[in-house]
């Protein structure tokens, strides 16, 4: 029930509308697309596969926005350090 | 692997576990369940609780539904391979799951034909071009499965294959949760929610436990990345003494849910009035069986399964470790009489069941070997 | 202490019936030739119970082995039954430290089978004989009725001398010890159960299977005495293999995942189906454990043979846990990794 794997649409079959051929890593699988709203698909597109069907359609805002955030929630620290390092060397009166 | 790598990236691990170690207050205990098996072997595969502060204690769900299976209905759906014009298809998670008279790979070695299928799909072309057998696919799962399950059996009736059927052993992951938040040796304070049973029903589902005990879920993604920042999202939550449903799977998980899966569901299946969860009891409404109109194409009203209730010998302590009252080495039975290689219960049997994780995958101690093993 | 004077702990084999996990060369199978076959041969050189047997014969050191082959379907992309059978004898002689000289290979046919399939079969055998500078000097041949044995069965003996350089002797093991591995593993397992066409997979994925004898020439050149053991991972995977290694010379044994050499399709084709790459089969890498001294010198012995560029140093061996292999996951995490109880399964929980 819970795994399931992100691939991408490499060919949609025009006498099979319901099946698209599915690319993971080179490895293909023809998956039935009958489980997405509308079954709007095209080569190109990222979904998440289980058991041979599509479950869901990746939404690239979504997973560019968190991984941004996760990002600059390293980057935040660098520069909370930096902000540190920086009073240290005023208590010092002199270079850090 | 794109959309796998990135939540895989050690340096944005970090990130969030530097965050997680910095959130937590020092002198609070966090339980948190992850609620899904596929969570619970993920936590494992990569070593996540190393990477938690020792105030974060996991408690691993019954999200398995190949745990929750009670053995009466293994021997219901391996007996219909008993039949000698009958192909048995599953899944090979279900393949190990000991039954009273043994596995189904120890009947197919007795003779039974019995077929591991990667898809519901599979089997229904077994079928097509097994005119002359009857083909039973044994179905298991979640939310996530049994819309796969449906559109199967639609494509069944629509191409007119009347000789596949569907032993259905799906069931419904919020019953499940409220069996355990209710329970009375209850401790947990929040929920790493089901990230792929959500791609198909939604968030709102969950938005009960939050309301009506007052514990925040996030349903989360099965990577890594995923299942830390979940963690860190209930950490902030608990630590702000709020209670609600977030979303860390959004990439994947619309919040509504899907409406043609939940569509397929409905047409295709009804809720059971009550249904045996192994280690839970008895739970009204949980499970799903397939709709009179489909009758052709129910396993149950084809044959004549035996329907005997089978219980755990009373030292497995199965339903303790469910409901996460107990850790896996806490059973009296865990790694000496009970294990992957000789289970007695089924949370040793399936890679995700809390006890077959936490015997592969945690680090042991030098052991003395079970006999035999 | 060397091997053979550790006591073995007595095994049990209580199984009804003989199941397709036996044949696994998980803990199924250990448990069948440690409880069941073994016993009632009991001698000091079976009692080791390693790929091959060592004895010395006219004073000339030779080791033997012996090997059955059994695969569905017969080809398959990169090999067949015939190369495998060839491949993987002289492979358990090479990680015995012998060089393969002879083979024997007993056919057992099934009564229907064409005729031009044999051939074949027996052609690709010729060459990847030729390949591994081994002779095929007998053998046998039967046929059975039809329906009884998936075409074709083969099963071999292979003879070799032990190699002067190498001194391998798995009670040498010790804290400090490198792991290393030829290549990418999971090719072979995965080949194999796309080529079953049950799962309805498409990939450019080939069996890896060849003769490993140039990789333990050049070990033996570059560190022979620095060897302390080798293991064609075979049926089992790297888990199984460095699980027993484990056992055997009561050590830990410490991977680091990410450097654990894997393709890409392999990969993917195990993230999809839920299968762990270091429990599939390999047919043509091998893993050694050296001297820490020796290890870079070694590696870079290995990647400078061809079809060696991607030989790693996976791991490392210590002393506690003892009797465990672990993984170090690139979070600082760690998991056990067990042995394979029966094949590796496809999963979809």
């Amino acid at each position: 029930m819970c795994l399931a794997i992100p691939g991408q649409v490499v060919e949609m079959h025009p006498d099979q509308p319901m099946l698209a051929k599915v690319d993971v890593a080179g490895v293909r699988r023809n998956v039935n697309i009958g489980l997405l709203e509308n079954a709007a698909v095209a080569p190109g597109d990222w979904i998440l596969i289980h058991v041979g069907f599509a479950l869901s359609k990746i939404g690239e805002a979504e997973a560019h926005e968190q991984l941004r955030m996760l990002r600059a929630m390293g980057e935040d620290e660098l520069a909370i350090e930096e902000v540190r390092g920086y009073s240290f060397a005023d208590d010092r009166g002199g270079a850090p | 692997m794109k959309y796998v790598d990135e939540y895989r990236d050690p340096v944005l691990i970090e990130n969030v576990a530097r965050e997680i170690a910095r959130t937590v207050k020092p002198a609070r205990h966090y339980r948190i369940m992850e609620v899904c098996g596929g969570h619970t072997h993920s936590i494992y595969r990569h070593g996540l609780r190393d990477v938690l502060p020792e105030n974060i204690e996991l408690v691993h769900g019954p999200g398995c539904p190949v745990c929750v299976l009670p053995t009466g209905r293994v021997d219901d759906g391996l007996s219909i391979a008993d039949g000698d014009d009958v192909i048995l298809t599953c899944f090979g998670d279900m393949l190990r799951v000991p039954g009273t008279r043994g596995t189904a790979l120890e009947r197919k070695a007795r003779g039974a034909d019995i077929r591991m299928v990667y898809s519901p799909l599979d089997a229904l072309k077994l079928a097509q071009t097994n005119p002359s057998k009857q083909v039973c696919f044994f179905a298991i799962g979640f939310e996530t499965t049994a819309p796969s399950t449906a559109l199967t059996i639609l494509r069944a009736r629509a191409l007119g294959v009347e000789n596949f059927s569907v032993f259905s052993n799906h069931v419904t992951i919020v019953p499940a949760m409220r069996a355990i938040l209710d329970s009375p040796r209850m401790l947990l304070d929040g929920f790493v929610g089901p990230g792929h049973v959500a791609t198909i029903t939604g968030c709102r589902p969950y938005e009960f436990v939050a309301r009506d005990y007052g514990k925040p879920v996030v349903v989360a993604g099965f990577e890594p990345l995923d299942i830390l920042q979940a963690i860190l999202m209930v950490v902030r939550q608990l630590n702000a003494g709020e209670a609600r449903v977030e979303n860390e799977y959004a990439r994947f998980v619309p919040w509504n849910g899907n409406g043609a899966a939940l569509a397929a569901l409905e047409t295709v299946f009804a809720l059971r009035p009550v249904f045996e969860w192994r280690g839970l009891g008895f739970i009204p409404e949980s499970a799903f069986e397939v709709r009179a109109d489909f009758a052709t194409w129910d396993a149950e009203r084809r044959f004549a399964v035996p329907g005997v209730r089978v219980t755990d010998p009373s030292a497995a302590q199965c339903g303790e470790v469910l409901t996460g009252s107990l850790k896996p080495a806490q059973c009296r039975l865990f790694g000496t009489v009970c294990s992957p290689e000789r289970p007695v219960g089924a949370l040793m049997v399936s890679s995700e069941g809390a006890c077959a994780a936490h015997y592969r995958y945690a680090q042991r101690a030098a052991e003395t070997e079970p006999a035999g093993v | 202490m060397a091997l053979a004077e550790r006591p073995r702990r007595r095994v049990a084999f209580t199984d009804e019936r003989i199941e397709m996990a036996h044949g696994a060369g998980g803990k199924a199978s250990r448990r069948l030739v440690e409880g069941l076959i073994a016993p009632a041969f009991a001698n000091p050189i079976l009692d080791t119970l390693s790929d091959a047997a060592v004895f010395s014969l006219g004073g000339v050191r030779v080791a033997t082995t012996a090997d059955g082959y059994v695969v569905r379907p017969l080809r398959f992309p990169g090999g067949s039954i015939g190369e495998l059978a060839i491949n993987g004898t002289v492979n358990d002689l090479a990680v015995s430290g012998a060089r393969a000289r002879a083979l024997m290979a007993t056919f057992v046919l099934e009564a229907g089978i064409e005729s031009e399939i044999v051939r074949a079969e027996v052609a690709a055998m010729a060459v990847a004989a030729e390949r591994a500078g081994v002779a095929v000097v007998g053998g046998d041949t039967k046929v059975v009725e039809h329906g009884l044995c998936d075409g074709m069965y083969i099963t071999t003996f292979g003879i070799g001398e032990i190699d002067p350089r190498f001194a391998l002797d798995p009670g040498s093991v010790r804290s400090g010890d490198r792991v290393l591995l030829s290549g990418p593993i999971g090719s072979h397992g995965i080949t194999i159960l796309l080529a079953r066409g049950e799962l309805d997979l498409e990939a450019d994925v080939r069996s890896d299977t060849r003769s490993i004898w140039p990789f333990v020439d050049a070990l033996g050149d570059a560190c022979g005495s620095g060897v302390r053991w080798m293991r064609d991972p075979t049926r089992g995977g790297v888990a199984t293999a460095l699980n027993e290694l484990a056992r055997d010379a009561n050590v830990a044994i410490v991977l680091d995942e990410s450097a654990v050499p894997l393709g890409t399709q392999v990969r993917g084709a195990c993230e999809l189906l839920g299968l762990d790459p270091l429990h599939i089969a390999n047919e043509g890498q091998f893993l050694a454990v050296v001297a820490p001294e020796r290890a870079a010198q070694a590696l870079a012995a290995l990647r400078a043979v061809a079809g060696g560029e991607a030989a790693a140093d996976i791991g490392e061996v210590r002393a506690q846990p003892a009797r465990t292999l672990l993984g170090e996951t690139p979070y600082g995490g760690v998991r056990a990794i067990d042995m394979l109880v029966g094949d590796p399964l496809p999963r979809i929980c």
